[in-house]
Parts: structure tokens; sequence; C-alpha cells
């Protein structure tokens, strides 16, 4: 389909929990989503009284599943392949924006090493360091609404949590879009969708990540 | 040396690390499954709240507790020609109640904790905005006086024998008061009513002496179903299909459930039957009775306390009752079964034909105009009007400067959102159209009532009706009669559905909420953003256009590359 090397070869990049955190996650955030939209009123699913019921309980499931999330991060010092960089990041944009037309090949490779490029670092800081945990947040607060006073929270208001949490649900529901459009830029078109259910993605055989891409394990 | 170490090492951090992983696998593994399980259908939890046994234990075998049989008693037996020489014999035994009853609501239909001279109550100045007042209507009015002879302001309000006992405890069901008797039923044999055409019988005053008990349903409903002067007229969630309701129409009151008593709730102490009186909450306090069940009276709270709802999604039904009344979801609508008054324009009053007055029936039998009355119109299966509540409702007396210019609020709810001992509640809100003095600005107290010929129901006059009425009432009047729209509300409490007939959340919780006249707070689902929804959806909607169009471009300059 697209670009392709002739010289290929397949590294194991995405272990089993984090293939089980990431599609166990878009469940349930496309899950939150439908019943969100539904209690906002967007269409009629379940019915207000089930969506809430589900919506509340997905959400608790989310925070529980980011909790290990977060902890798998941190024991195995994944957190790293977050870390943000300029570096080639303009590159990288010029390529979504102009190459990827052109035929040209991507101007960074994944390696276990470096499983982002500088873009999806960028982006995937900014979705789990502050997206996503302000949603869980605001959610939560919305969720413990009548026990703001004994929190001593009264001074939130409730339209505020409701008004946020809606903007970043409409920010997630954007980047989702995004998200599932660019794994169809991989060598074919589920070539990256491929990859995140067995682990395996295709790279070039030849290609070595640069050491400012890699940050060493302690 | 150094090498191996090294590999060794790394072989052994990659154990640990396989072996965390693992670990966190089957918690997650535990977590998706807690989720499915929770996510699954509510646990059949038994949904009896503490206070309901305590209820049930109360009801139970209370007739076992009555000690006398009144037709044993001689006092009883002796031949009686009026109410009050039944109400001597009463007072021979039962010697406290006279006194006790004259400081009640029910004998002096004035609001105990107001100043006399604020007049708040119906023998007082307070109107409504069906038939007024009852000052100069007294004969017509006092029909529903639990008293003898109140026909005019000079009743002896301190006299024993003048409390009608036998309309509130007898038990035979024959004892009715004259309409137009002023509390007393028709002399012997018994009396036409020219107003409903009726043969009133003159009670057997032995029977129904000996008969009395404790209040029912249909004692307390002699009045309260049908006041206003007729059946259903003013509550709309009281009226004679609630003397032996289907579960339907009220579980706690049916026959085939828990078959509760007036007083069951309106908890009883020395003939102070608790409940609202104008401005005074009937309960300050929200208590379950494993609190304090001494509490002024029996508040849904009371058996079912404030976390009543046990299913899964019960945490966040519960998580409501602090600002919403229980009757706000549980008596979806009233006068379920017949019909109430929700519309009463006297301007319309006093068409003629062929020079006599006249009615007009509509639906269910009632009448739509009365040349006597105006114009009224009936509803069934009303939907309640919202409103915040603390338990207060705030009168106009016939001396309160009103504003002409929108509907006058003859009574009101007090309460607020920011109040936290207020709560959403259910309204009946009755409106019409009613006299008032387009001068003075006040409402009007008109002569309705009487055989004289400034009785509006005699001569049709308004200016005439009002200059009695006002100068009855000792109030200015300034000749001049006016229109003007009216609400009186009702709080809306009985007729509590079954809780597979409760409110949707929807019905709130939407576009089409019925609490949209509540602004002043945030709901979900009924309210939103628009900067956020708009920005929102632009940026969802930029992001799909943004990716179909790079889609197509790829697609397309792909194309191209092979021609």
């Amino acid at each position: 389909m697209a670009t392709t090397h002739n010289d290929m070869k397949k590294i194991y990049l995405y272990s089993r929990f984090e293939r089980f955190w990431h599609w166990t996650q878009s469940v349930l955030i496309i899950m939150l989503m439908v019943t969100g939209l539904e209690v906002h009123g967007l269409f009629e699913l379940f019915g207000f009284e089930r969506a809430v019921d589900l919506h509340n309980t997905l959400g608790l499931s989310w925070l529980v599943l980011f909790v290990f999330i977060i902890f798998w991060l941190i024991t195995t010092g994944e957190w790293k392949q977050y870390i943000p960089t300029s570096k080639k990041l303009f590159t990288v944009a010029r390529y979504y924006a102009v190459g990827i037309f052109k035929g040209e090949s991507h101007p960074v490779h994944k390696s276990a090493g470096a499983k982002h490029n500088p873009l999806q670092r960028l982006v995937y800081l900014g979705l789990s360091a502050i997206l996503l945990p302000l949603q869980m947040v605001t959610g939560l607060l919305y969720w413990t609404y009548n026990d703001w006073a004994a929190y001593g929270l009264d001074f939130v208001s409730l339209e505020t949590v409701a008004n946020v949490h809606m903007g970043c649900a409409y920010a997630l529901l954007a980047f989702l879009i995004v998200h599932v459009y660019m794994t169809t830029t991989g060598s074919t078109l589920t070539t990256h969708i491929a990859a995140m259910f067995s682990g395996w993605e295709e790279v070039p055989s030849d290609y070595k990540a640069e050491d400012w891409e890699v940050h060493k394990k302690s | 040396m150094g090498k191996e170490g090294g590999v060794q090492v790394l072989n052994l951090l990659d154990l640990e690390k396989m072996e965390v992983v693992m670990i966190f696998i089957r918690i997650s593994a535990l977590a998706v499954l807690t989720v499915i399980l929770l996510s699954g259908p509510a646990f059949g939890v038994g949904d009896d709240a503490p206070g309901i046994e305590m209820a049930r234990q109360a009801t139970k075998g209370k007739e076992l507790w009555i000690t006398a049989d009144h037709s044993k008693f001689d006092a009883l037996k002796q031949p009686f020609e009026t109410g009050p020489e039944v109400t001597k014999a009463c007072l021979s035994c039962h010697t406290e109640a006279g006194h006790q009853f004259h400081k009640t609501i029910h004998w002096t239909w004035l609001d105990p904790k107001a100043e006399k001279e604020m007049g708040i109550g119906k023998g007082g100045l307070v109107l409504n905005n069906f038939c007024i007042s009852i000052q100069s209507n007294e004969p017509r009015c006092t029909s529903c006086h639990a008293g003898y002879g109140w026909k005019n302001k000079n009743f002896d309000f301190k006299s024993e024998t003048k409390i009608d006992c036998l309309v509130c405890h007898e038990q035979t069901g024959t004892y009715k008061k004259f309409p137009s008797g002023a509390g007393n039923p028709a002399p012997a044999p018994g009396k036409l009513f020219k107003g409903d055409g009726k043969f009133y019988k003159s009670p057997d005053w032995n029977k129904v002496a000996q008969s009395v008990s404790r209040p029912t349903r249909a004692n307390c409903g002699t009045c309260h179903f049908y006041g206003g002067g007729g059946d259903g007229v003013k509550h709309g969630d009281l009226d004679s299909s609630m003397r032996m309701p289907s579960k339907n129409l009220d579980v706690h009151m049916s026959m085939d459930g828990q078959k509760f008593e007036c007083s069951r709730c309106h908890t009883t102490v020395k003939h102070q039957i608790a409940g609202r009186i104008y401005s005074n909450p009937a309960a300050t306090d929200r208590k379950s009775l494993l609190e304090d069940d001494l509490g002024a009276k029996i508040m849904c709270e009371s058996c079912h306390s404030a976390t009543p709802h046990k299913s899964e999604i019960g945490m966040k039904l519960n998580d409501h009752t602090d600002k919403v009344a229980c009757q706000s979801c549980h008596i979806p609508t009233f006068a379920r079964e017949l019909p109430t008054k929700m519309w009463w324009d006297w301007s319309k009053a006093g068409n003629m034909k062929d020079g006599k007055p006249y009615v007009v029936k509509g639906e269910w039998g009632r009448p739509i105009y009365m040349s006597k009355k105006g114009d009224m119109r009936w509803e069934k299966n009303v939907v309640p009007e919202y409103y915040w509540f603390n338990g207060t409702i705030e009168s106009i007396t016939a001396k309160t400067v009103i504003d002409p210019g929108a509907p006058v609020k003859v009574s009101r709810p007090i309460g607020s959102s920011m109040d936290h001992k207020s709560r959403i509640m259910p309204f009946k809100v009755h409106r019409g159209k009613t006299p008032y003095d387009v001068v003075n600005k006040n409402m009007i107290i008109p002569h309705l009532f009487g055989k004289d010929p400034a009785a509006y129901w005699k001569g049709y006059d308004w200016v005439k009706a009002s200059a009695f009425g006002m100068a009855y009432a000792g109030l200015p009047f300034s000749g001049d009669v006016g229109f003007v729209d009216t609400e009186y509300v009702y709080p809306i409490t009985h007729m509590v559905a079954p809780k597979d007939n409760v409110l949707a959340c929807e019905a709130c919780h939407s576009k089409q909420s019925r609490l949209s006249n509540l602004t002043t707070f945030y709901m979900p689902r009924r309210d939103a953003s628009r900067v956020v929804d708009a920005g929102g959806w632009f940026i969802v909607i930029a992001s799909a256009v943004g990716v179909i169009l790079h889609a197509l471009g790829r697609i397309f300059i792909k194309g191209r590359k092979e021609d």
C-alpha cells in the first residue's frame, strides 16, 4: 500500500500487559464516550438511568485500570517512552503534512527503546498526564457531588466540573478519531493495529534508533 | 566475568519484570471481572427500610387497644335532637377533649402561630381563588367546620358544646352535615339542598353517636376530599378516590396494601393533628423513626430513611434525597382517578339563559360553566409543577397590596436552591381570574352566599357583593371591581404510586425537563454550556474532516503515481 521497505524485520514491541491495558482502556473509553454522550442527551440507547449507571461503573473501572497502568509504567521504566523531545518533532509533523503524500518513508522508525516518534510522545504525554487524569478527576468529582461539603469542596461548582468533563470528552473524541486514522499510515493499512494485537511490529531491518531517541533503562 | 555477571543480572531483572507483568495481568483480569459483575443487573436486595417494620408493627392489630364499646354507654342512649346535645354527652366522659379541640386549627380556622390580627387562616382574611373567603358566606363554608352553628362572625368559639365530635369520629357513614347549614346536619326528618338537588336526611343521633371510634379516611375525607364545594375541587391529591384507594393510586393507603388511615402519618396528640399549617412546616427535621419515634409528624423518611434506594443505581438515586422531595418522583401525576379543578375564571360569571342562571357540564360530568361561578377547567392525571419548598407556604390576605400586572400568587411555596432545608416539591397550581379592588389594589372578599340581594348568587352584582363582603370583613372598598390572574398552590404529597410507576430520570434530566422553571442550578442533561458544546463539536468535526481530507489526499496522490 504505502511505501514499503524491501528489507523488513519484526520486533516484539508491545508486551502482553501493554496490549491488555491498551485494548481494555480503549473499550472502556469508547463505552464511556457512548454512555457519556447519551447522558449528555445526544441520543437514546440505554436510557438515562442505565447509561448513568454504566457510565459510573465504567468510569470507576477505568480508574482502577489506570492505577495499574501507571504502576506498570513506573515499575517497568516504560514511562521514559513518554519523555518529550523537540528533536525531529517538526520533521515528523512535516512528514504527515507533506512527505506522506510524496511516498517518503517515515523519518523515525519504531524500536524497542523508542516505541513512539517525537510527535506521538508529545501527544501521549499530554493525553496520559493531563487529559485523562483531568477527565478522571472531574468524573470523580461529578460522581461524588453529594460529598463535596464533607470534603470541604463546597466552593466548587457543578457547572464548572460538568463543563470541564464535557470539554475533555470532546478532546478525547477528537483524539480517538485521529488516533484510529493514524493506525492506517503503517506499511499497510492494518500494520499498526495488527502490531497492537500481536505485539510484533514491522520495522526496516537496517534501522537503528539514534541515541537521542532511546532513554537508557537504569 | 564482569560481562557474564551483567547478563545474569539483566536476566534476573527480566524475570522479575515478567512476574510483575503477570501479576498485573491477573489483577487486571479480576478488575475487569468485577466490572462485568457490577454492570450486570442489580442484586435483589430486600427493599424493607428499618422504619417500615416499625410502622407495620405499630399499625398491626390496632383495634385490640380499643377498650371501650360506645354502644354500651348510657350517656349515648339518651334521646338527642341536636348535635350539641350529643357533644355534651361526649364531654361528660371526655372532660378534656373540649378545650383540647378548641386550640386546634380545625376549630379556629386560624394559624395558631400567627398574630391574630393578621388573620392568617380561612377563618381570618386569607383568601383562595376558589370561593375566595368565608367572610359573610359562613353558613355555606362552615358545613366543613367541626362545629355547629358558625353562621356569622358572632359564633361563640368559647362554647365546648358547639364542637362537632361526630363528623370526625362517627363510623356509620350516615352522618351528613347540611351543605348550607353552618355545620349543622339537616333538622328532622331531613331537607332538600337546592344546590345539588339531594335530600339530606337528619342523622339517627343514637346510632351515630354510639358508633364513634378513631377517625378513618372516610371521616377526614368528609371535608378534605370535598374542599371547595365538590369532589376533588381543591387538592388534586385528595378526593373521594382516596377513601378506599387501589394500590396503583396510593401504595400506603390502599386496601390491598398497607391500609393506612390518614392519622397513620398525621400523628395526633391531644387533638392536634400533625400537618403543615400555612407558614408552619409539617416537620422541621427530616428524621427516621429510629432517630426519633416521637417526631412531630410521620414523613416519608421516618420509615424509609434518607437512603431508601437499595439497587445498584440506588446510590445515585439516594444522592437526590437532599434536594428532591420523595414526592417529586414517586407521585408522577395527581388526580389519577378523579378530575381536579385547575382553572376558575370568576370574570365569566353572571351570564344568564332566559334570564336564569345555568350550568354547563363537561367531561366527567363536572361543570365547565356556572352562572354563579364562571368558567372552570378540570383535568385528570395532572403533571405537577415543581418548586423549591422548605415546608412553608406564604399566603396573602385581603389587606395585601397586589400587583395586578402579574399573576397574583394568592399562596406560594417558600424555598430556594441555596437553602439546605428546601427541596424540590411537586405542586398543584390552581389558576384563575379572581375579583380585586382596582383602585386599592387588593383582593376582594365578595359576599357570595345568602338570601339577601347583595349576595352575588342572588343579585349577580359584583359591586354590591364586594361592598357587602368587604364591609363585613371591616376592609375598605373603592367600588371598582376588576379581575386579576391568580395562582394558588397545594403541595402534592398523597397518591404515592407503586415503585414501578415512579417517574423516569428523563422526566427531569432532559431538555424537556419538568423542572425547566427551576433555573438556579446546573442539572445534568437538561443543562449544557453552549460554548463547550459548540467548541467541542468544532474540534471533533475538524478532526474528522482533517482525517478524511488526509485519507483522500493519500488515495488521490497514490493513484496519480500509479498512472
